[in-house]
């Protein structure tokens, strides 16, 4: 077992693309690392560099004490499970999960005790004597998951194990995986770009975006302390609403009236000109059913659509976004992979809301709840910085530049192989 | 999309069957039948009165089962270095990028290409000099010159279908370059190898130009070239009957192969199956 230590990390592939740029995250020992951001992002990059199936252009990889970086992957002693799992087809079950122990030259005796143990862990007993191709792909991510507990190794790293299979499986996996790395207490990075994974398996998550690190801190620090305005958007589902806001004192003006915000916060974004005010979807609520309005603000809005699930409902409610800030907000989503429509607000509301679709609904919103963004930076003014983990762009402000400075290279390099 | 296979599909079958088979029946039919019989002038289908001296004699004359030895030799030897070197060979050029991988690989092509005629005279001369002619090597060389590029471009093409991860993941598991090629990467691609092997086998056991151009005695010369110099009691009539011994005795060995490489082939191919 051993602590992961990437300082300054940058990796430029053979055709220039500067796929990680000067990445620092610190795994501690026995530490559940996420490795989390849009597609493309470089995750995999970073993951493969950690276990030497890919040079690393800068910086120092250290496993332990030692520094890896002209280490070849088998002198590693790491164990890796591939997005496709990469089962040799033609071993049996009980061969794959014995191939690293027979590589390591281990007695029949002992290969076979260890299997065994790793067979029964992962309920794979009555699969063993069959070939990889026969098997459901729960059972096939099961075997991948064998190979790499049989050996001790110092790591576990996980490229997106489970993005193949259906929904109710990747749950039970999921919980299946905690309970494993919980029980084993072995260093793990884990690769994803599931909102879900991240949020519940991880001791710590770190947000990248175009190779370059954003925020690395607790899942909850993540969540109510959104370094920027690239991870408040991209974690949380559906994603934090992103307006239009002036702060003057203590009161922001938003598209659909004026609220009331902290001193403290209302202190930091002062004099600023126009932000963008972030607000979660259920910091907002019917007022109708809110007993006690008087901790925030309500106002008034017309209700677009309104889709009901029982124990809640979404009510979307259009807004105009000047164009300082709609410019933002548009990069926002291109980097976000944009799947998102970024110009109504998404509100949640209790089952018991009777607002319906076309009304004019009185809306509370927790105003304490509200973060503020600069528009030029993305830099989320209001942060709490003791409870919001390490942000690259405060610790740093002048390397986290430089470094999407190298991404926005990478840019002009795969615009250039398009054209 | 399970029909029943219609009538005539077996009619059109039949008759491709027949057409294919005819010739092998009329052959190992000739083979059961006496010298008397086929110098007669009418031969029937099937033989009169069948026997077995014909494989008797065969198998008793020694320049023949020399000859056996040689092609079994020759090709096994010819087959086994060619499938090492090609499996070798199309591993780098599936796995690795380096300077000039595609002038091998049309070289490669070119070299299939070329008449193997044309390279008689410079061979028999060249062997010549190096005292190679009327050897085993004289032709193990030349045969695996033929077969060489065929064995690459059919393992190259197989080397690329298995996914990269395969051997990353050997690495990662533990392995050398060495390990993971021999015990990750040689599997997989088995069946791409017992295509090779059998090509390769095939040109060998069959060849006959070069087999009669580069010997001078039995000490090398393989079954196609010494059927040539069966010559019966009479130099007009050619004995016919031991010709189509000689015939069966060659083809039984090519049967075998390809009902035992069949097999492998075909469970290689199911067996792959990787994602999930
Ligand atoms: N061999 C390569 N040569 C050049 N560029 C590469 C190579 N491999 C990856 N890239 C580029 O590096 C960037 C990061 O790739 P990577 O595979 O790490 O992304 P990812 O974050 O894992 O994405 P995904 O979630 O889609 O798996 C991508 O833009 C990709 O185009
Ligand atoms: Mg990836």
């Amino acid at each position: 077992m051993a602590a992961i230590d990437m300082k300054n990390i940058v990796k430029k592939y053979g055709d220039g693309f500067p796929a990680v740029n000067d990445v620092s995250i610190d795994v501690a020992d026995g530490e559940f690392m996420i490795l989390v951001g849009p597609s493309g992002c470089g995750k995999s990059t970073l993951l493969r560099m950690i276990v030497g199936l890919e040079d690393i252009t800068s910086g120092d990889m250290i496993i332990g004490e030692k520094k890896v970086n002209d280490l070849a992957p088998r002198d590693r002693n790491l164990a890796m499970v591939f997005q496709n799992y990469a089962l040799y087809p033609h071993l049996t079950v009980y061969e794959n999960i014995a191939f690293p122990l027979r590589l390591a030259g281990a007695s029949d005796d002992e290969v076979d005790k260890k299997v065994r143990n790793a067979s029964k862990t992962l309920e794979l007993d009555e699969h063993l004597e069959r070939k990889p191709g026969n098997l459901s792909g729960g059972q096939r991510q099961r075997v991948a998951m064998g190979r790499a507990i049989v050996r001790d190794a110092d790591a576990f790293l996980f490229d997106e194990p489970l993005s193949n299979l259906d929904a109710k499986l990747r749950g039970q996996m999921r919980t299946e995986i905690s309970r494993l790395q919980k029980r084993l207490g072995i260093t793990t990075v884990y690769v994803t770009h599931d909102q879900t994974e991240a949020m519940t398996l991880g001791d710590r998550v770190a947000v990248l975006k175009r190779g370059v690190l954003q925020q690395l801190a607790t899942p909850r620090e993540l969540y109510t302390n959104p370094g920027n305005l690239f991870v408040a958007g991209f974690i949380g589902s559906p994603p934090m609403n992103f307006l239009p806001a002036e702060v003057d004192g203590t009161s922001v003006k938003l598209p659909f009236g004026t609220v009331q915000i902290p001193q403290e916060r209302a202190e930091r974004a002062q004099g600023k000109g126009l932000l963008i005010a972030g607000i979660r979807p259920e910091h907002f609520e019917d007022a109708s059913v809110k007993d006690d309005t008087s901790s925030g603000s309500t106002f008034r809005a017309t209700v677009d659509v309104v889709e009901w699930l029982g124990n809640e409902a979404y009510a979307y409610i259009p807004f105009e976004a000047p164009p300082e800030v709609q410019k933002q907000l548009t990069q926002l989503e291109h980097d976000l992979d944009g799947d998102q429509m970024r110009t109504q607000l998404v509100v949640s509301l209790d089952g018991a809301s009777r607002i319906a679709e076309g009304d004019e609904a009185e809306i509370w919103v927790d105003s304490t709840k509200i973060h503020l963004f600069d528009p030029a930076t993305g830099e989320n003014l209001t942060v709490d910085e003791s409870r919001a983990g390490r942000i690259p762009e405060r610790e740093d402000p002048k390397a986290k530049e430089q470094a999407e400075k190298m991404a926005d290279h990478g840019e002009e390099v795969h615009s250039a192989e398009e054209a | 999309m399970k029909q029943k296979t219609g009538i005539g599909t077996w009619i059109g079958f039949a008759l491709i069957m027949i057409w294919c088979l005819l010739p092998v029946v009329w052959i190992i039919s000739l083979s059961f039948k006496s010298l008397a019989e086929t110098t007669a002038g009418s031969p029937q289908f099937l033989p009169k009165d069948p026997t077995l001296d014909n494989y008797s004699a065969i198998l008793d004359n020694g320049d023949f089962t020399r000859a056996l030895i040689n092609s079994f030799g020759i090709s096994l030897i010819a087959t086994l270095l060619s499938v090492i070197f090609a499996t070798l060979a199309a591993y780098a050029i599936a796995r690795l990028e380096f300077k000039g991988k595609r002038i091998v690989l049309s070289m490669a092509l070119a070299i299939a290409m070329f008449p193997v005629v044309s390279l008689v005279g410079p061979l028999f001369d060249m062997w010549r000099t190096l005292g190679l002619f009327n050897t085993w090597p004289g032709l193990i060389i030349p045969y695996m010159t033929f077969t060489l590029p065929l064995a690459i471009w059919t393992l190259s093409a197989f080397f690329r279908e298995i996914p990269w991860e395969m051997e990353q993941a050997a690495q990662v598991d533990g392995a050398t370059s060495w390990q993971a090629f021999r015990k990750v990467i040689v599997p997989l691609a088995a069946p791409g190898v017992f295509t090779a092997a059998i090509l390769t086998f095939f040109f060998a056991w069959n060849e006959f130009v070069l087999a009669i151009s580069l010997t001078s005695t039995t000490r090398s010369r393989t079954v196609p070239a010494q059927m040539s110099f069966f010559v019966g009691p009479d130099p007009f009539n050619p004995p016919y009957s031991q010709l189509a011994t000689a015939s069966v005795i060659v083809t039984i060995p090519v049967i075998i192969i390809v009902l035992l490489f069949q097999r492998k082939i075909v469970a290689g191919l199911t067996s792959g199956a990787v994602k999930g």
